[in-house]
């Protein structure tokens, strides 16, 4: 019963603020779903954030946290009313820790029809190694 | 003290709430047609509609990252249906997964309209990842405004 009503594809999940803190904004927010693949050169991210075009869509990446922040701005049908709503709308945020390191320079991210794609590129200089040598007595 | 809130949904809301969902529930148990893993092809897209009593409907659906080409709307007589695929992802030995949670692959829904459309008139634009139909009420189904006349 669960997973029916779970349904990842259907149901938008809302964002449940976690800290203390609260937007100050009435609006609801929402949380992109998302495709993450590493390649041997880069960490490819594809997020659907239907309604949000590349005016909307804040992307900052500080001391390894990757934050998506998308705003939407639904027209309504003029004159219409809402009869039967399954989805509600609103913005998108999501946060993601970024393990490696990333050539900040090379970041590339387009939209294309309510889709985000960023590549970010991992860094070129290759986390140095320390051996351990068995230490003799 | 009573507090009010203006936008607080009442009980009703809450109760219709809980019934389409009900519903969406016990329609997708009975009639789960899946294709791959993907989308749950019963009640994927998520719609919302918006009446007009003399004009009719128009309806969207968030449906991003669809190739135009690959969206396909009918309508005969009274229903409307929406159907097409997603890209499946890129499937590359050099490519590792983290995350997967978009769907992919194809759908198809079908919704019963509340009256019978002018289907010359129909459009749709998809844009931004959302997609709007508008369905214009057939003319002959408009209500007509009867005169009284006195005698």
């Amino acid at each position: 019963m669960n997973e029916q009503l779970s349904n990842p594809e259907t149901q938008k999940q809302e964002i449940v603020e976690q800290d203390q803190a609260e937007r100050t904004r009435e609006s609801r927010m929402y949380v992109p779903r998302v495709d993450i693949y590493e390649s041997e050169a880069a960490i490819h991210i594809l997020a659907d954030i239907p309604g949000a075009d590349e005016n909307s869509i804040d992307i900052t990446l500080e001391k390894n946290v990757l934050t998506i922040d998308a705003d939407v701005h639904a027209e309504k049908p003029q004159d219409y009313s809402l009869m039967y709503a399954e989805y509600g709308i609103g913005g998108f945020r999501r946060k993601f820790n970024i393990s490696n390191e990333i050539d900040q320079e090379r970041i590339v991210a387009e939209v294309k029809d309510g889709v985000l794609k960023l590549v970010l590129p991992k860094s070129e200089k290759v986390t140095q190694k320390i051996s351990v040598k068995a230490a003799k007595e | 003290m009573i507090y009010r809130r203006k936008s607080k949904p009442s009980l009703w809301e809450e109760m219709d709430k809980l019934q389409k969902e009900m519903n969406r529930m016990f329609d997708s148990a009975f009639t789960n047609r899946l294709n791959d893993r993907p989308l749950n092809s019963h009640d994927f897209p998520a719609m919302n509609v918006w009446t007009k009593a003399e004009s009719g409907q128009v309806i969207t659906a968030e449906i991003p990252g669809m190739n135009v080409d690959d969206l396909d709307i009918k309508v005969v007589g009274e229903t409307l249906t929406i159907s097409g695929s997603r890209q499946v992802p890129v499937d590359d030995e050099n490519v590792r997964y983290h995350r997967q949670e978009r769907g992919y692959g194809s759908f198809t829904r079908t919704i019963q309209l509340p009256f019978p459309i002018d289907v010359d008139k129909v459009e749709a634009n998809y844009e931004k990842g959302v997609l709007k139909i508008w369905l214009p009420r057939a003319e002959s189904d408009k209500p007509r405004k009867i005169t009284v006349k006195a005698i």
